[in-house]
């Protein structure tokens, strides 16, 4: 088993005695199949038990991990160390604000996640008794992909219009609406529309893309969103055109 | 109507859209005809007239001008945007007048051949 000492400089905060974040290197002998999650690792329990990250599954499905690697938005379970240089640099994500060394403050995503309405809502509210909403698999086949977010929020780190502009809800959240909104047992739209087609909604995307280069799970983030301006699109013309305003 | 309506963006994104589709698949198309390396007898300049003296051939040229020409447009503010140039409504104040100017024009040339 090769091990190679790397250099893992490491962006440092903690808000009661740092005034700024600094960065802070460790000299890591990482073997040949580790992750940078694993240097991560072995610099807590070996070098600094004070450096705080978030991880649980160390499988690419919980999300947590989401770090910059090398100024790249990555989860860090899933970058190995072999792919990097000799010295490779890991910070919180961007465009959120740091809450301790690596641990971003996930407040903003989860108030815009939540305004979404990332759940069915049914024409019909069905009872226990009545058994489940169905859905054929062609129906599933037309969502499926945008279902597969684990909110890690890379795509939010990537995103430069997240990142100018803080009203904007964003890539997963906005491709979680899509989602609910595509959905053959969702009646939804009106109740999310205000904040779908609305300020911050789709039409501040500009369509970079880098959302969907960064997702981990291809969930297509872009993808969803230019779906979502078609169907609003769709959506303004119908109400304004038709009489009764298309309902 | 149930509820307020949240944006009028679509107003100009579906000619964005539109155009965005014709300048990828149809722009270089006509552009590579008007060099007449290919289909050099119906891109001569008798048939080309005669195309363009045509109303259906008209439509279809102002077509190839204002889509595009409204895509350029609304990507340029957008681009700008990205950018960091904050000036959204000087940047919109400058482009669409620019398109709709430019659409002008391709009817008065079209209407004089």
């Amino acid at each position: 088993m090769t091990v190679q000492n790397r250099q893992i400089e490491v962006l440092r905060y903690d808000p009661e005695r740092d005034e700024t974040p600094r960065f802070e290197t460790f000299t890591v002998p990482c073997k040949e199949e580790w992750v940078v999650l694993d240097a991560l690792t072995y610099i807590k329990d070996e070098l600094d038990p004070s450096l705080t990250f978030r991880w649980s599954c160390h499988m690419a499905v919980c999300g947590s991990c989401g770090m910059q690697v090398d100024n790249k938005p990555t989860l860090s379970c899933k970058a190995f160390v072999r792919d990097y240089g000799e010295k490779i640099r890991v910070e919180p994500l961007a465009n959120f604000p740091i809450e301790r060394d690596l641990v971003i403050s996930q407040d903003d995503f989860m108030e815009k996640l939540q305004r979404g309405r990332p759940w069915i809502i049914p024409e019909q509210k069905r009872e226990v008794e009545d058994g489940p909403y169905v859905q054929t698999p062609m129906q599933l086949d037309d969502i499926k992909e945008h279902t597969m977010c684990i909110n890690c929020l890379l795509c939010y780190a990537a995103c430069p219009v997240y990142a100018l502009e803080r009203d904007f809800v964003g890539p997963a959240a906005l491709t979680l609406m899509y989602r609910y909104n595509a959905d053959s047992r969702d009646a939804g739209w009106d109740e999310r529309r205000e904040v779908f087609a609305g300020h911050g909604g789709v039409w501040e995307c500009s369509f970079v893309g880098a959302c969907s280069d960064v997702c981990p799970k291809h969930v297509e983030p872009a993808t969803a969103i230019q779906k979502g301006k078609m169907d609003s699109a769709v959506d303004y013309f119908t109400r304004f055109l038709m009489p009764g305003g298309g309902k | 109507m149930s509820s307020k309506v949240p944006s009028h963006k679509p107003l100009v994104w579906l000619p964005f859209a539109a155009g965005g589709m014709f300048a990828a698949l149809l722009l270089p198309v006509a552009i590579l005809l008007t060099t007449g390396l290919i289909l050099p007898d119906a891109t001569s300049y008798e048939a080309a007239h005669a195309f363009a003296s045509n109303w259906l051939g008209k439509l279809v040229l102002f077509g190839f001008v204002l889509l595009p020409v409204w895509h350029a447009a609304h990507r340029l503010r957008v681009t700008a945007y990205d950018f960091g140039v904050r000036a959204d409504s000087l940047v919109a104040w400058i482009v669409y007048p620019g398109a709709a100017l430019l659409s002008v024009l391709a009817v008065v040339f079209l209407l004089q051949i």
